[in-house]
């Protein structure tokens, strides 16, 4: 688990020194991995640490973001990680508005756009935002002043996720250099996986994805993933496993012929640990489908950190809203 | 004697894509009409204006074949005022209106309602196309017979595909006793729907919902077996895929009778514009992988493309500035098609310009059978002057266009329309 020697005893938060945002960090918006450098992303998971420890594992508010307001807009469902952004910020001392709104704005008669000019002009400080359109947070960031953070714009990026999963990954074996990642699953219709990939390559892991042919793409193969349709193939060489869900809202024609193929070709199984690495550690961002990406035993076994994302998630969007805002105003 | 439609054009370079004419000259217009080349000073009548063109291009008017108004129905995108004063701008001097309005142009007195607002705008000539199906649902055959009495040039459910096959094959059949021309916008939608870009690496790094480049490619395998099967009179309005200029160019070289266009935004943007999730760049075609970009250059070059349309489709601002995927599909592009043509086609040297201006006036105009395309004598004149060299910076918002959507917005092109001409009269 997360850092077992942290202090169990309350540590004043004056006593604490949030960490310095070194000059380099030059981002207003965090809108995904593909354009971060490999020192900005370690520099976030470096940040994520320290504040974990800083708020002693969640035990202690800090004020390091104190007066400012997130704002959190969600334009499709979420419990886990809308919560997620909300308790990071309030650990932070930052106080927190929601918004959320089903279906397109076309539905709504209001444009997007005005929706969050609207929210804007309550003087919020950073806006946390997921909609099923991919680029609807780069839109945001050119029409509002203040800092956009991609909360998942369909399958184009996830960009907290992927730094999460990266983060838990760095805490098991400490480094990525040289591991083997497997993304299994819909890789089409993912924006975590698109967010890992390029997390991980440029922290210098080798990428596979995997899964049925109609959600993997061999287009993947020329930005040097390897691609593979047969998880037992793999199986052996994977350090880690990242898997999927199977988004079944996604999807006008099934990509596959029953969830009982997916789970026959691609799911977790106990007996499919037995042919993996030792060490193998079994990752899912959630919400898991048990029993379709993962046996239940998979899923709470030795193996699993799956409940170790989550905890590393506020720890990252801790570290994200303190990079975007600690520096203004 | 009529001085405002009666020019001497001086030391012009004359372009006459109907003769292949490409020279230096002077070009005489009197009354309207086109009255000679390099006429002797004694055959040019007192009262004509005199135009020192020296430096610049003179040219057959444009006609376009995809140009999508809102009137009537969408007036908020642009209106036949509106839109007919931005394809003067842009050198147009004649444009065959979509028939994509609300209510589509399905009946006579639609098309006659065309006809009647494009005499009161008073700019260029503006003919009407009508449904090939009723309503444009693709189900039923609209009255063909009656469209084309009412005055429709050609047919089209554009800028949806005719998606019944059945259907297309009845409407060449039905429209060959008309001698009209059916167009169709070759997708096959179940392959495409829900599509935002071109399917490809570009897309699949953006996560966007893909139109795969096969939805066209069978389209045009279908249609151009239909029209050999048939004998019926067929126009590809835009294709964007090597795969369909490779279709085209075989039909061709076996001697099937057809013509294919393309959209000027298809012949030099690519999918990698998306990257700026620019709902301007949702354009249908899509914007393909670069070498679909090369194989359509290559098709023009090599006479597979034998028209180039602007495919203006205007959006109003609130409309574009919804979410990507619910934008709507369309660019304007009456206002920079030439220069567009001019900077990535005839300077580049893939076209001369008497093979741009085949493919911009003489073969639209010929294929809906009205005049212009042309300088001959006695023809009305119909011609613009442009300044082929002059660089000008693209600014949406001072376009005439009542919409904005262009990604070209800030982008510097070469060729600027200095005078456009119907009948005679300077009109832009």
């Amino acid at each position: 688990m997360f850092n077992p020697s942290a202090p169990t005893v309350p540590v004043p938060h004056s006593l604490i020194d949030a960490p310095p945002i070194p000059d380099t960090w030059k981002h207003q918006h965090l809108l995904g991995l593909q354009h971060l450098a490999a020192s900005e992303i370690t520099l976030i998971l470096d940040f994520a640490e320290h504040l974990h420890a800083a708020t002693g594992n969640g035990r202690i508010k800090l004020d390091l973001l104190k007066g400012r307001t997130l704002a959190n807009l969600f334009f499709e469902n979420s419990t886990r990680t809308r919560n997620s952004f909300s308790l990071a910020a309030k650990r932070l001392g930052a106080d927190t508005v929601e918004f959320s709104s089903s279906g397109s704005s076309v539905a709504k008669g209001e444009t997007f756009i005005d929706t969050a000019k609207t929210i804007e002009a309550m003087l919020v400080d950073v806006v946390v935002v997921r909609h099923s359109s991919p680029g609807t947070p780069h839109m945001l960031a050119k029409h509002l002043a203040c800092s956009v953070i991609n909360a998942g714009d369909g399958p184009h990026e996830h960009p907290t996720q992927g730094l999460l999963d990266i983060l838990t990954i760095r805490q098991h074996r400490g480094s990525l250099a040289g591991l083997t990642v497997a993304m299994v699953g819909d890789i089409a219709h993912s924006r975590t996986a698109r967010s890992n990939i390029w997390g991980l390559l440029k922290l210098g892991a080798k990428v596979i994805v995997c899964g049925p042919a109609t959600l993997v793409s061999k287009n993947w193969e020329k930005l040097g993933v390897e691609v593979s349709y047969s998880l037992d193939k793999i199986l052996p060489r994977c350090d880690v496993l990242n898997l999927l869900r199977i988004q079944f809202e996604r999807q006008a024609i099934r990509p596959f012929p029953s969830v009982h193929e997916y789970t026959l070709l691609y799911a977790m199984t106990q007996e499919r640990i037995r042919r993996s690495k030792p060490d193998i550690l079994i990752m899912a961002p959630g919400p898991i489908n048990r029993g379709v990406e993962l046996t239940p035993e998979v899923a709470d076994g030795p193996h699993s950190v799956i409940l170790e994302q989550v905890t590393n998630g506020i720890a990252i969007r801790m570290a994200t809203l303190w990079l975007l805002l600690g520096r203004r105003g | 004697m009529n001085t405002d439609c009666s020019w001497l054009i001086e030391n012009a370079r004359l372009i006459d894509p109907s003769t292949g004419l490409d020279r230096i000259g002077r070009l005489l217009v009197v009354d309207g009409r086109f009255a000679g080349i390099d006429t002797s000073d004694g055959d040019v009548p007192a009262f004509a204006q005199r135009w020192d063109a020296v430096g610049c291009v003179v040219a057959p008017g444009l006609c376009d074949l995809s140009t999508e108004f809102g009137e009537p129905g969408r007036e908020e995108d642009e209106t036949i005022v509106t839109g007919t004063t931005a394809a003067l701008a842009g050198g147009f001097t004649a444009i065959a209106l979509s028939s994509n309005t609300e209510p589509p142009i399905d009946t006579a007195a639609s098309v006659e309602f065309i006809h009647q607002k494009g005499a009161r705008a008073d700019k260029c000539r503006v003919y009407a196309l009508g449904c090939v199906s009723k309503l444009q649902l693709g189900e039923s055959l609209a009255e063909i017979g009656s469209l084309v009495e009412a005055g429709a040039v050609a047919l089209s459910d554009g800028p949806r595909p005719i998606e019944n096959t059945g259907l297309l094959r009845r409407a060449l059949e039905y429209c060959g006793m008309f001698d009209r021309v059916v167009f169709d916008h070759p997708e096959i939608a179940s392959l495409s729907k829900g599509g935002v870009m071109h399917e490809g690496l570009e897309q699949l790094v953006l996560g966007l919902s893909p139109i795969p480049a096969e939805a066209e490619d069978l389209a045009t395998s279908r249609d151009l077996r239909l029209v050999e099967a048939t004998g019926g009179r067929l126009h590809l309005t835009s294709i964007s895929t090597s795969g369909s200029v490779e279709l085209c160019r075989r039909a061709k070289s076996r001697g099937i009778h057809f013509t294919t266009g393309i959209y000027i935004a298809n012949v030099h943007m690519d999918d990698s514009m998306l990257r700026s999730f620019d709902s301007n760049c949702k354009v249908s075609p899509p914007l393909r992988s670069q070498e679909h970009v090369d194989a359509c250059v290559q098709g023009l070059r090599d006479g597979t493309i034998d028209i180039i349309s602007s495919g203006h489709r205007p959006c109003s601002l609130e409309k574009k500035m919804l979410e990507i995927d619910a934008a709507p599909f369309g660019m304007i592009a009456l206002e920079t098609a030439l220069a567009q043509v001019i900077t990535h086609l005839i300077r580049p040297g893939v076209l001369s310009w008497c093979e741009a201006m085949k493919k911009l006036s003489w073969n639209p105009s010929k294929l809906i059978g009205q005049t212009g395309g042309t300088l001959e004598v006695g023809k009305p004149a119909d011609f613009i002057i442009v300044d082929a060299d002059r660089k000008w910076k693209v600014d949406a918002t001072s376009l005439q266009s009542k919409s904005y959507n262009t990604p070209l917005n800030g982008t510097e092109l070469y060729g600027m329309v200095l005078a456009t001409f119907v009948n005679g009269r300077k009109r832009s």
